[in-house]
């Protein structure tokens, strides 16, 4: 990998905006604007947020062996994605471990796959080796596509003002072809931050006037650009997994609670048997979400205790904004993995009390029903 | 420059200030550190009776992002905490020269006091750390 940070098209902007640029698998993102991490994630909640997810890359795959191609290569049922839907899947090693967590989006003549920034490269070698004799056309797609993320309940009627689309008609994880501030888009009533929202393709040429356009539309309801650091305690509350904590290659999906992206009855797929294994068996581990009773921020890579014994790592610890707690998730072995289990997180060498709590720690309005 | 500078205190290099009345002195950390943290979500203070020791670590102060070290900017025994910060450690953004100071001490070796800058000395001091 290159020394020199890869930049999106909005860069400048986010610079003129007073946003601090971090690096993050590569690239050179707003991590916050001067309004702060903590408004930022509450904006997301009580009205709507725009994020620049330009890092993330995404593959179109067509051909008339498509869907044979995405049912041995992601654990999903993509026959039960019909057109204009979308839905979660993962990809799998043989043994079982993570490649990566992807969204697939179904249009009529192909399908985009959305990957991690981080696992671009990754992910592309891995599915181009997996085509073998099918006929597909792969291709990595992220340069000429720009994707970002309108989220909040807000959201719809602010993206309403600026598509053709009929959006009360968009079902969640629906997807439609439209326009968005006259540029031809693909919007997909998905996101990663446990609110209702949209996420937005169209051509990379377009970025600034639909980004500006999008946030001029929202302007009246209150919508801010928001950067990753509110993105990953957003997605944190919401108990959505991030590649390189609560999921990767030594990590199963079964595991980590991802059972709803896995389907076994749609026939072969790599990693299946591994899989099957583990959930007829029941992991050992379970990825678990879990609150502070003593106070103290949880962290990535910090010690889980239970009955005086080292049992487990914390993937990701927040202060979580909604809420006012120390929250995080954390694998332990699947006997302490009951809710309402006492177990400890060492802070700074000094054992602090926790408990085991459902997951997530925050359910949107749109869901409570 | 945008960061606030308070002229009652003085400053050590790593951004902690400490409030000289009488033979005690309360400490805190100074709005350019605030700043570069963003926003607090969890301050640690060290306990009352525990002594501190000039540029030692005594307290952590957790961001969204990040937790730092913050370090005493004189000796002493601390013999106040301000527990106000466990609840609203959001203070220390708001106000860090005032409602957010972290704990008090009686000072052990008032001579420290010259091994910290005066406020314009620290003005510098941040405009060069800034550059």
């Amino acid at each position: 990998m290159g020394q020199e940070l890869m930049q999106t098209r909005l860069h400048d902007w986010h610079v003129r905006a007073g946003a601090r640029m971090v690096e993050f698998a590569g690239w050179e993102m707003p991590v916050q604007y001067p309004t702060g991490p903590i408004e930022e994630h509450k904006r997301v909640r009580s009205a709507a947020g725009l994020f620049d997810i330009d890092h993330m890359a995404q593959f179109r795959i067509g051909g008339p062996d498509a869907l044979a191609f995405l049912q041995r290569v992601q654990t999903w049922d993509a026959s039960r994605t019909d057109v204009y839907q979308a839905h979660y899947g993962l990809l799998c090693y043989d043994d079982g471990g993570i490649v990566d967590d992807v969204f697939l989006y179904h249009l009529p003549d192909h399908w985009i796959m959305a990957v991690n920034a981080a696992n671009r490269d990754k992910d592309r070698k891995w599915l181009e080796a997996h085509v073998g004799a099918l006929d597909v056309t792969f291709q990595d797609i992220s340069d000429e596509t720009y994707l970002v993320a309108l989220q909040g309940p807000k959201a719809q009627a602010i993206l309403q003002r600026v598509t053709d689309v009929d959006l009360e008609a968009l079902p969640f994880h629906g997807v439609a072809e439209g326009t968005v501030a006259g540029v031809p888009a693909v919007i997909g009533a998905t996101g990663y931050t446990g609110e209702y929202g949209y996420e937005l393709f169209f051509s990379a040429d377009e970025a600034l006037h639909v980004w500006e356009a999008l946030l001029e539309a929202g302007e009246p309801d209150g919508l801010i650009p928001c950067g990753l650091a509110a993105r990953d305690t957003l997605r944190a509350e919401a108990c959505m997994p991030l590649y390189g904590h609560e999921i990767h290659s030594e990590i199963d999906p079964i595991s980590a609670g991802l059972k709803f992206a896995v389907w076994f009855g749609k026939g072969d797929f790599i990693g299946r048997d591994a899989l099957l294994k583990v959930y007829l068996e029941g992991p050992e581990y379970r990825l678990v979400a879990f609150e502070m009773v003593d106070r103290g921020v949880p962290r990535h890579g910090y010690e889980v205790l239970a009955d005086g014994m080292s049992v487990g790592e914390v993937t990701t610890g927040l202060f979580s904004p909604t809420t006012g707690r120390y929250v995080g998730m954390a694998y332990v072995p699947a006997t302490y993995a009951a809710v309402g289990t006492d177990i400890s997180i060492v802070i700074r060498d000094r054992p602090r009390a926790a408990r085991i709590v459902r997951k997530p720690f925050y359910v949107p309005a749109y869901r409570r029903g | 420059m945008k960061y606030e500078f308070d002229p009652t205190v003085r400053y050590a290099k790593t951004h902690e200030w400490a409030r000289v009345e009488g033979d005690e002195a309360v400490v805190g950390i100074s709005d350019y550190a605030q700043d570069a943290l963003s926003d607090v979500v969890y301050v640690e203070l060290p306990e009352v009776g525990s002594t501190v020791q000039q540029g030692e670590q005594c307290a952590v102060v957790e961001s969204v992002k990040a937790a730092e070290d913050v370090y005493a900017p004189v000796s002493g025994e601390v013999i106040a905490v301000n527990e106000a910060l466990d609840e609203t450690p959001e203070l220390v953004n708001e106000d860090p020269y005032g409602k957010a100071w972290f704990f008090r001490v009686k000072l052990s070796d008032p001579g420290e006091l010259d091994n910290l800058m005066d406020v314009d000395e620290y003005r510098e001091y941040v405009e060069s750390e800034a550059e």
